[in-house]
């Protein structure tokens, strides 16, 4: 039987991945996000898995909501990456404070 | 049977995760993201919140990871000089994440044999209750219905900052004025003129 340790196993293997994704791409700032949203991918799996193991929908509602988060940051970080490239031609993120005022 | 599906869609979203980190081209990732998705809908599926899984589908694979993809291929970008650091941030790394990954399933392990009453409720949808959906929009629209509207409010911010970040200002492009346009006169367009023989009219 399929058991909530399951899911939080899984779901802590994904939060690992996206980590080491962060940590491995350090430069390609596209793969970061995409790390970020493995992340918020774990989380919403692990709010799912309690919400119907515990009886109590709040998790889905909260997962909802980190859902909207997720869209909004993922609009919000590609459209500062494309001015940044529009700016400097490349995407690395070595130099990015450059970027402050 | 759900055993079975647990196992496939698990293995599906941990192997599509690891192979969107470790692609070399961003395409690829992206597509290897659209996979994890997928797979983690079909997980939540099996749990019984369909309206989340549904929600996945559209909202990451149907917006996110096209948007994703859109600027993937825009951005002329050398993909090879941005992989510099990869294998020397590789071993450290790799490290660090199964020294992470051991702490929390020790951490599962410990808490599940600890034991918690409640956590071995109901598998998939409770039977005889409201559905998913409907038990979901009662108490979004009840209990959380402020936090919907701070929910919308992200989104119109969101939609704002990122038209107001990318739009840029062309120099050198005629634009149509259609306050201009209408409030023309003629009098103000024509005039006449009788020249002098053998003169022309400077305009």
């Amino acid at each position: 039987m399929i058991g909530i340790e399951h899911y939080l196993v899984v779901s802590s293997i994904l939060f690992v991945m996206g980590m080491l994704g962060i940590f491995l791409n350090r430069k390609n700032i596209i793969i970061i996000l995409m790390a970020i949203e493995l992340i918020l991918l774990s989380v919403n799996l692990n709010l799912v898995a309690f919400s119907a193991f515990l009886g109590d929908m709040t998790g889905q509602i909260f997962a909802m909501f980190v859902l909207t988060v997720a869209a909004g940051e993922a609009a919000i970080g590609l459209a500062i990456l494309v001015i940044y490239f529009r700016q400097r031609g490349t995407i690395a993120v070595d130099d990015v404070n450059r970027m402050k005022g | 049977m759900q055993i079975f599906a647990f196992y496939l869609f698990a293995s599906i979203v941990i192997a599509s995760g690891a192979f969107c980190i470790f692609a070399r081209n961003p395409v690829h990732s992206v597509l290897w993201l659209i996979l994890a998705f997928f797979n983690a809908a079909g997980l939540m599926l099996l749990v019984g919140a369909e309206f989340i899984a549904a929600l996945l589908v559209i909202v990451y694979v149907g917006a996110v990871a096209v948007l994703f993809l859109f600027v993937v291929m825009m951005l002329d970008i050398d993909f090879a000089e941005l992989r510099a650091g990869f294998m020397k941030n590789l071993p450290l790394g790799l490290l660090l994440a199964l020294v992470l990954l051991a702490e929390i399933i020790f951490g599962i392990g410990a808490w599940s044999a600890g034991g918690m009453g409640e956590a071995t409720a109901v598998v998939g949808p409770p039977a005889g209750g409201p559905s998913n959906i409907e038990a979901l929009g009662t108490l979004l629209y009840t209990k959380y219905v402020f936090i919907f509207e701070a929910a919308g409010l992200v989104l119109l911010v969101a939609m704002v900052g990122a038209i107001v970040l990318t739009n840029r200002k062309r120099g050198g492009v005629r634009i149509q004025n259609i306050q201009e346009q209408v409030a023309r006169r003629p009098q103000d367009a024509t005039r006449n003129e009788q020249p002098e023989v053998g003169k022309g009219v400077e305009l």
